[in-house]
């Protein structure tokens, strides 16, 4: 999923500073999952909220919608007639769903709640690790089910760098040097062979470094 | 045992702690409360495993936000005793009692009471 923390309270509230009437529009997918932007926390910062403004003594209303998903039309359009209604929406869903919202509601500011950080799983509960980059050409065939462009930090592609130590990355004596996963399963899976053949030189151009990409599948538009 | 504890306070029955979520804890500042406290079992001795360890986290959540928001940390509190410390309950109403109003009124409060006038 989409993994994505919530923003500090305080950067959320200077961006709200301005506003009378904000819808906080919540997610039911992925920011639900990592704890970030579900029904539970729009509840949360919708009551934090109200609170911090009525200290300081301004009348604010501060409403509360969760949507099943903030990126496909449909459930964007179930908000179509109570949006005029604020000055502001206030999105806890990931960065592709600010914007889609943005999109749809040209005249309504929408503003992000949490920052999305990157495309992972649930390592255990409250720990969320990153495991694609979206790179567009998927190579996990050929290295056991494990992925050297998000793992390894110089996304090599035939084996480690002299920096792997003890089976850990230079960069960070926590961090898992990606290749030596990547060995220790193709040796367990019996498949070494794999191991030796040569990469070719990656298409990068699937990849974001190519500009922003579309998939298009013709046979179902 | 017939003790006497505190008038001021609002005892809400829960079968656990953790059945407690931070909503809960918010809604009542929300709705006015000067301070709320939660009451659960010894750790080590919840009857449903680790709901006491949950709603201490839940506690520590809080406090957090009460203190960014400008409301004050202290408000909120947890304690844990057996169901057979009468006395300690006492104790403790006392205590937060005390510590709330020594505090005073919540911002809240006020500012509710300012919008309904």
């Amino acid at each position: 999923m989409i993994v994505a923390k919530k923003k500090p309270l305080e950067e959320i509230i200077e961006t709200l500073r301005t506003y009378g009437k904000i819808l906080i529009l919540g997610c039911n997918e992925c920011v639900t999952v990592c704890e970030a932007g579900g029904k539970k926390e729009v509840a949360v910062l919708a009551s934090a909220l109200r609170m911090y403004f009525m200290n300081q003594g301004k009348e604010v209303k501060i409403d509360e919608v969760t949507l099943e998903r903030q990126c496909d039309h449909e459930y964007l359009e179930e908000v179509r007639k109570i949006v005029d209604q604020y000055d502001a929406v206030l999105s806890l869903a990931c960065g592709a769903g600010v914007q889609f919202m943005a999109e749809k509601y040209m005249r309504t500011p929408v503003l992000p709640g949490v920052d999305t950080c990157f495309m992972g799983v649930t390592q255990e509960r409250g720990v969320w690790t990153e495991r694609c980059q979206g790179c567009g050409q998927c190579i996990l065939a050929w290295t056991g089910g494990i992925c050297p462009v998000s793992r390894c930090a110089k996304r090599l592609f035939n084996g480690p760098c002299g920096g792997s130590t003890k089976g850990k990355c230079e960069i960070d004596k926590e961090l898992d040097c990606g290749w030596q996963l990547i060995i220790d399963r193709l040796a367990e899976l019996g498949r070494m062979d794999d191991y030796e053949k040569l990469m070719p030189i990656k298409d990068w151009s699937t990849e974001r470094a190519g500009g922003p990409r579309k998939v298009v599948r013709e046979d179902v538009r | 045992m017939r003790l006497q504890y505190p008038s001021s306070i609002r005892i809400i029955l829960l079968p656990c702690t953790g059945k407690l979520d931070l909503i809960h804890l918010l809604r009542a500042f929300e709705r006015g409360a000067d301070g709320v406290y939660a009451v659960g079992c010894m750790e080590g001795a919840c009857q449903y495993n680790s709901g006491n360890l949950r709603a201490r986290k839940r506690v520590a959540q809080a406090r957090e936000i009460l203190e960014k928001i400008g409301i004050g940390g202290d408000r909120v509190q947890m304690y844990n005793l057996s169901s057979s410390e009468a006395p300690r309950f006492v104790e403790i109403a006392e205590e937060m009692t005390r510590k709330i109003l020594s505090l005073g009124p919540s911002p809240i409060k006020l500012a509710r009471k300012r919008m309904a006038a």
